[in-house]
């Protein structure tokens, strides 16, 4: 994990970084708690033979894509966890704008995910904006994507994160 | 739900999906944080979220809110309806003790290239009218009885 200084952008952009593997295989037991907690009775996730016939077998639901990357609160001998989205972190870093934001964030959905799957990820900057002023302060745009694939090399998901780093009016520099 | 699916000709621009209210309660936001692998405290510990974040409580993590958008939108499908983005923009949180309500209106319906039926969908979930997340969803549905978006891969699928 490293700060991306200004000089770095034009080198990263589009250059895969922060290659993981999820910690746990894709299970069931979280596919009924998140239907349950949101009271989703589809069919395809509490039927098998909805399943068989729909998906040919079971699935998980789309949106948990993220659940899988989400670390363990605690492991034996861990004493640092990557943050998700490290890079968005590494530009605050780099670019010395103490504040940001995420402004939106998109998900497109390939594969399905299946129980059982193992799956990996792994972070792209896309691009990073010039100097923006905006009400929050001056700073600067960019985009980061998230790549899923499974055990296969299967695509998976992408999420597009737009966040804004930014320093408030004011603000002479990083705290 | 059933195993019946909406078809993609039964939809027009301008349909709108029924309404789905929900009372939320502080079980609703930690059992959906902690399906979601969120420990952070700020949706389970409520003198965190009060004096650390300064919200008036727990609030409903942004994974489960993409749950329920998912939810709202295959309620409305039933499974053959297949998931290709969604877009989130969150405005404002939602509590213990709010009614949440999420509302959704076609806005586009098309067929790509390779036959794949779809419908733009927006979505929002307010709280006593106060829009505090907007979804944008595209999602692929059966142009006819037999068609299953779900066996698309490859070339075939293009969300």
């Amino acid at each position: 994990m490293s700060a991306i200084g200004i000089d770095d952008i034009d080198r990263l952009i589009g250059v895969e970084q922060y290659v993981e593997r999820g910690e746990f295989p894709v299970e069931q037991g979280y596919v009924f708690t998140t239907c349950s907690s949101v009271e989703n009775g589809n069919p395809l996730f509490w039927d098998p033979e909805v399943a068989a016939e729909v998906t040919n077998g079971p699935i998980a639901p789309p949106t948990m894509v993220s659940v899988w990357f989400r670390p363990h609160h605690w492991a034996p001998g861990r004493t640092s966890v990557a943050l998700p989205l490290q890079i968005h972190f590494d530009l605050k870093e780099g670019l010395d704008l103490p504040e940001a934001v995420m402004s939106d964030n998109t998900i497109v959905f390939h594969e399905p995910v299946r129980p059982g799957d193992w799956l990996t990820t792994r972070q792209i900057l896309r691009s990073v904006s010039d100097e923006k002023t905006t009400k929050l302060g001056t700073g600067r745009f960019w985009v980061i994507d998230v790549e899923y694939h499974n055990q296969n090399g299967d695509l998976v998901a992408v999420e597009s994160y737009t966040g804004f780093g930014y320093r408030r009016a004011g603000n002479g520099g990083a705290s | 739900m059933s195993n019946v699916s909406l078809l993609h000709g039964n939809v027009a621009v301008g349909d709108e999906l029924d309404d789905l209210g929900y009372d939320v309660t502080a079980t609703t936001i930690v059992l959906g944080a902690l399906a979601a692998r969120d420990w952070r405290p700020m949706h389970h510990d409520k003198d965190f979220a009060v004096n650390r974040n300064g919200t008036r409580d727990i609030f409903l993590n942004t994974p489960n809110q993409a749950a329920w958008f998912e939810r709202y939108v295959t309620d409305w499908t039933g499974p053959y309806g297949r998931l290709q983005r969604m877009t989130f923009r969150m405005l404002g949180s939602i509590f213990p003790g709010d009614t949440m309500v999420f509302r959704g209106t076609v806005t586009d319906v098309g067929v790509d290239e390779v036959g794949c039926g779809w419908v733009a969908l927006d979505i929002s979930v307010s709280v006593e009218g106060d829009v505090k997340t907007t979804c944008k969803a595209r999602v692929a549905l059966p142009t006819e009885a037999g068609d299953n978006p779900w066996d698309r891969r490859g070339d075939n699928w293009r969300p």
